[in-house]
């Protein structure tokens, strides 16, 4: 929505999308229906799709569902135990969550990624056994590429934690210890800080 | 026992047909004894925790039916777990619990000191006759103006703000002061605040520092020529290397400039103020090169290529005075120049317009021409005003120098030239096909009341306001420039010559023995050549 009066629904992202839209760069324009011209960007991606009999152009809504996968993807973050795996796979939310404590809030590896796992099953045996298959199914923040790329901080005399993304500048993540609050928002120019690594 | 209550076991036992033991016991009184069992079974006490199941289902089955809460049986065993729990808390320790501070209750004594009001009104009243009313900012109202842009910290903290530049003012002797803006940080963040000392304030300090410096090199300077001294006596020296370090641009005086304000840091309102250090030409320069975020600390340092001439608060103010230089903003022609004849680059007093007349909101959305800049702009050689290094002498330590010596060894720096004062912002440069500058009303709704809000691309971040005479600038972000490209750090410097190339040492290919004879022939005819002239000359002469 350009006003938050008029809503369209977004579909889902596929993987061309992602791929096309990783070529662009700079700043979102704002019109839905503004297209960028591919073959400036990218000569190669353009004769590709104009072989394959479409105009080598780019809409921004593309641009735009593309980016909201990846940041969702990327740095979607809840707490742990927030959600539950049931034996049978499928995965709720937990409505006894009572919400980390204090000492938990401050650390990392108290909060997930919410997406497939990836680095799961890379752990050593000694650290899967202590692991509680009902809570600990997802990737926790701890083991991201580059190191400290959250920042995380107590707000408002230790009433709330934030942690903010550096990767995803903008993005930032709210949880009031003790409670079952949290989420997280993006406000921001929508685009991956890729030099994060010179900047730490 | 009475009609059994639900929770009880036996319940539903007495009806026909639901119990257990049915096939196997048949006659009251058994059944009687059945059941007594069960319950002292469920009233074993379990040896490792001194509970018993009895207690426990008892205790579930109440937790239950007073919560209610939604499809109880798929979270049983939570609850199960939540009542064990709740047990083991009430066990009294024989160790007193130390009295723990909660960090929520320390933030709160910071806060509190805030709102205490200050005492000693005669003090006050003594301050106001001598000086000037200095002028707080009214934090809360420009809070409310970029409010309707979705701009800005929530009422506490802005109050927080307002709260502790009050403090500040108390302080430190202030002419003016204005909330500038707050940059984030990994561990924490910085509150800036922008402010002009009273004259003749500041300046004590810095003189001070310089004269130490000045006597500690006038010393350094004095030990190493003792010691070439003695050396010269003991060895040849080795070869004195030639590379002069270009010489250093001096950083403008304190009051103009990018030094023309003075800048006061705090981790959270509450927290003490910390003055940021003057900043210096090489400074900003290096500060562009580099792109790294700020921990929070001031004194952490800066590790980067090319390295970074000091630590963390250097950094910070460094990039504060980039944002300043390029995104302060103001209705054109609310400023104007002090002196109508000094419209020279060096020209850096401006003064309010008495006679402006705000243009409406709408003018002030639709076109950029409305808005001027009213800081200078930092030139590549990092101060606002040019100067040219190469006039100070090399060897003099002092540099404090006002004469002029025109020596011009080495390089001649071309002169730069900035944008003058008071450009406006239509002339700003944006980069590819991304104007400098958004221009945007705050409501479509409301016309009247609606506030001209202008958002820099360049510095993401960096907002103003106007709505009539009222307008104010301020910063909230990482404190970095946006750049379409990645940013690519400098590379390294080629390495430089060990030994300026000459014949003397330039490796040659000695003659192989076909060449050494055929030279030496060569020679051979020569010099018979020459005795066969001087006897042909001899015999001339004869």
């Amino acid at each position: 929505s350009l006003n938050c009066l008029d809503w369209s629904l977004l579909i889902p992202a596929t993987k061309e999308m992602l791929a096309l839209a990783e070529q662009l760069k700079g700043r979102f324009q704002g019109d839905p229906s503004f297209e960028y011209n591919l073959t400036e960007i990218n000569a190669e991606a353009a004769a590709r799709l104009t072989e394959g009999g479409k105009e080598p152009v780019i809409k921004e809504e593309a641009r735009l569902i593309a980016t909201i996968e990846q940041i969702d993807r990327a740095v979607g973050i809840v707490p742990r135990g927030a959600f539950v795996k049931t034996p049978l796979g499928s995965v709720h939310e937990n409505r006894h969550f009572e919400g980390l404590s204090l000492v938990e809030a401050k650390k990392l590896s108290s909060y997930f990624h919410f997406t497939e796992p990836v680095n799961l099953k890379n752990k050593t045996l000694l650290e899967k056994a202590d692991l509680d298959p009902s809570t600990d199914f997802l990737d926790s923040l701890e083991h991201d590429i580059p190191r400290g790329s959250w920042s995380i901080q107590l707000e408002k005399g230790g009433t709330v934690v934030v942690l903010r993304s550096l990767l995803w500048l903008g993005l930032t993540f709210y949880h009031v210890p003790m409670t079952k609050q949290f989420g997280y928002v993006y406000f921001g120019t929508g685009e991956k800080n890729l030099d994060l690594p010179f900047m730490l | 026992h009475g009609p059994y209550q639900p929770h009880e076991p036996g319940y539903g036992l007495d009806q026909a047909g639901y119990s257990p033991y049915e096939d196997q016991i048949p006659d009251p009184q058994a059944r009687m004894l059945a059941v007594k069992n069960a319950k002292a079974y469920l009233l074993k006490t379990s040896t490792r925790s001194g509970l018993n199941l009895y207690d426990h289902f008892a205790n579930i089955l109440t937790k239950i039916l007073d919560e209610q809460p939604a499809n109880t049986v798929d979270i049983i065993e939570d609850i199960s777990k939540d009542v064990k729990w709740a047990q083991f808390r009430k066990k009294m320790d024989t160790l007193q619990d130390e009295h723990v501070f909660l960090p929520t209750f320390e933030a709160a004594e910071k806060c509190k000191a805030l709102f205490v009001k200050e005492g000693g009104e005669e003090e006050r009243e003594e301050l106001d006759e001598e000086m000037g009313q200095p002028s707080l900012p009214n934090v809360m109202e420009t809070a409310f103006y970029f409010e309707q842009a979705g701009i800005g910290l929530n009422k506490d903290e802005s109050y927080y703000i307002f709260l502790s530049l009050k403090n500040l003012i108390n302080v430190q002797p202030i002419q003016t002061c204005r909330f500038w803006g707050k940059i984030l940080g990994l561990e924490m963040n910085y509150i800036i605040a922008e402010v002009q000392l009273r004259e003749g304030e500041g300046e004590e300090e810095e003189t001070g520092e310089e004269e130490e410096e000045a006597v500690a090199e006038g010393e350094k300077e004095m030990s190493e020529a003792e010691e070439e001294g003695e050396e010269k006596e003991k060895e040849a020296e080795p070869p004195k290397s030639t590379y002069k370090p270009p010489p250093e641009v001096p950083k403008e005086e304190n009051g103009t400039g990018t030094n023309k304000y003075i800048y006061f840091v705090c981790n959270e309102p509450g927290k003490p103020w910390v003055k940021l250090p003057p900043v210096t030409p090489a400074q900003i320069v290096c500060a562009r090169k580099i792109k790294k975020f700020f921990t929070g600390r001031l004194d952490a340092p800066v590790v980067s290529f090319p390295p970074f001439p000091g630590n963390e608060a250097n950094y910070l103010r460094a990039q504060i005075a980039r944002i300043s230089a390029g995104t302060h903003v103001s209705p054109t022609g609310f400023y104007q120049f002090a002196n109508e004849d000094e419209e020279e680059e060096e020209g850096d007093a401006y003064e309010e317009n008495p006679e402006f007349e705000p243009p409406p909101v709408a003018e002030m959305v639709e076109s950029l021409a409305t808005w001027a800049h009213h800081v200078k702009g930092i030139l590549k050689q990092g101060r606002c005003v040019w100067i040219n290094p190469s006039q100070k002498s090399e060897e003099n330590e002092e540099e404090e120098d006002e004469e002029e010596e025109d020596k011009e060894e080495g390089e001649e720096q071309q002169e730069e030239r900035g944008l003058p004062l008071l450009t406006l912002i239509s002339e700003d440069e944006g980069m590819k096909n991304i104007p400098a500058w958004t221009a945007q009303p705050s409501t479509y709704l409301i016309p009247q009341y609606s506030v001209a809000i202008l958002q820099s691309n360049r510095w993401p971040g960096a907002y103003a306001f106007a709505s009539g005479r009222k307008f104010d600038n301020i910063y909230f972000g990482w404190g970095h420039k946006y750049s379409p490209e990645s940013h690519t750090p400098a590379l390294p410097p080629a390495a430089q010559a060990e030994y300026p190339i000459g014949p003397g040492i330039t490796e040659a290919v000695d003659p192989t023995v076909e060449e050494e004879m055929a030279f030496k022939i060569a020679q051979e005819e020569a010099l018979a050549g020459e005795e066969e002239e001087g006897e042909e000359e001899e015999a001339e002469d004869d």
